[in-house]
């Protein structure tokens, strides 16, 4: 029984340290607005990528080209996992407010 | 209120054909009306009490929580769903005799009434929690009036998708319905269980294995509406990663092969019973 925890603790801490030596970039949310809204990223990489939500309403951070969607809670941050990517310019938007939350990764 | 309208819609679309598939796959059964509409009830709970918690979720696990989460809701839906399929796989042809000779629906227990009010509870939970969010933040920047009608907009449009699928179902003859409610089931478990890998290389727990499998965006856009409803009912991509189409692949088979196995024993168990209440003739 004790070994089965270890186990398992062992199984999930490995990818979540694997997950902390990725390299990682940050964006915020500010008024509905990313800040930055341009962010250059290497390609060929897997990369963490924070968002913090600096807005007192939630957002949903979205793009199809990277494949992701997340929820982020009004002054809270989320982690996305992203990549490797093929350079290029993939395109995202906070979907809750699309009209003014507008940004891209420039991946080089 | 447009806005409101369109995301609200988006939400309730998925839950509602999810509801719409379960409704069709229990047809004939006694009291699923009320199973399922309980699962409702507990979804919204669920929702609620989701949302509420929604920041503590978003930072739990170095800020993968709601992935894990997700994950964990969309896996179990897949694991209801695949239950009920092998369980009819060897009820279905005996269901629709006792359909046919009863002319009233029949009582089956309460087990595989349970599965389908967990698929039911976990669809709502999962699609209510982000309609509650983003109807919250609404709230919050003002514009009630606009937004709560355009709330019921979305959430009566994408309600009214999902009775249209019912009824379409309906339209299948008895004979084949349950063959072709299997199917659907069948797919919709397989989409979930890609969808759950999704989450899960978003929360960095897997590797993508190839980043993009195809690319058929231009054609059918999973954001379109017809894009959006096939990725819902078959588990449609239109940029799949490799390891959503490795769990889309290994849960229909691994279904398919369940079915199959219990689906030839209820056979052989019937023609057994058969050849006992012939010979003494």
């Amino acid at each position: 029984m004790e070994s089965r925890k270890w186990i398992l603790g062992l199984a999930l801490a490995l990818p979540l340290s694997a997950i902390a030596q990725m390299p990682h970039f940050s964006l915020s949310i500010v008024n509905h607005r990313f800040e930055p809204s341009e962010l250059t990223v290497p390609a060929g990489k897997r990369f963490r990528l924070v968002i913090q939500n600096k807005d007192a309403t939630p957002e949903e951070f979205e793009s199809r080209s990277l494949r992701v969607e997340k929820i982020i809670p009004g002054r809270s941050k989320g982690t996305l996992t992203i990549g490797p990517l093929k350079p290029g310019v993939y395109e995202f938007v906070g979907e809750f407010h699309e009209s003014s939350a507008k940004g891209s990764l420039h991946v080089k | 209120m447009l806005g409101s309208a369109v995301i609200v819609f988006r939400e309730t679309l998925e839950a509602a054909l999810i509801i719409a598939i379960v409704m069709g796959a229990s047809r004939g059964v006694a009291a699923r009306g009320r199973w399922i509409a309980g699962g409702v009830a507990l979804g919204i709970i669920g929702a609620l009490v989701v949302a509420a918690f929604a920041g503590a979720i978003s930072e739990a696990v170095q800020g993968r929580g709601q992935e894990l989460f997700n994950a964990a809701v969309l896996l179990v839906a897949v694991a209801m769903l695949a239950w009920h399929n092998v369980w009819m796989s060897s009820h279905a042809r005996k269901h629709v005799e006792e359909m046919r000779h009863l002319g009233h629906d029949v009582s089956v227990g309460a087990k595989p009434l349970s599965a389908m009010l967990a698929v039911t509870a976990l669809a709502v939970l999962r699609e209510g929690a982000e309609t509650v969010l983003f109807l919250y933040g609404l709230m919050a920047t003002g514009g009630r009036a606009g937004l709560a009608l355009g709330g019921i907009l979305g959430l009566m449009g994408g309600t009214g998708v999902g009775v249209l699928l019912y009824f379409g179902l309906l339209r299948v003859p008895l004979r084949h319905f349950f063959t072709v409610t299997g199917v659907i089931v069948l797919l919709l478990a397989a989409g979930l269980a890609a969808s759950a890998a999704g989450f899960l290389v978003q929360a960095g727990l897997l590797p993508a294995i190839v980043n993009q499998v195809w690319d058929t965006s231009g054609i059918l856009s999973v954001g379109s509406l017809a894009g959006r409803m096939l990725h819902v009912l078959v588990g449609y991509n239109d940029r799949p990663t490799g390891v959503e189409l490795l769990f889309y692949v290994v849960t229909l088979v691994t279904i398919l092969v369940l079915m199959r196995i219990f689906g030839a024993r209820s056979t052989r168990a019937a023609r057994a019973q058969a050849a006992k209440e012939g010979a003494p003739a």
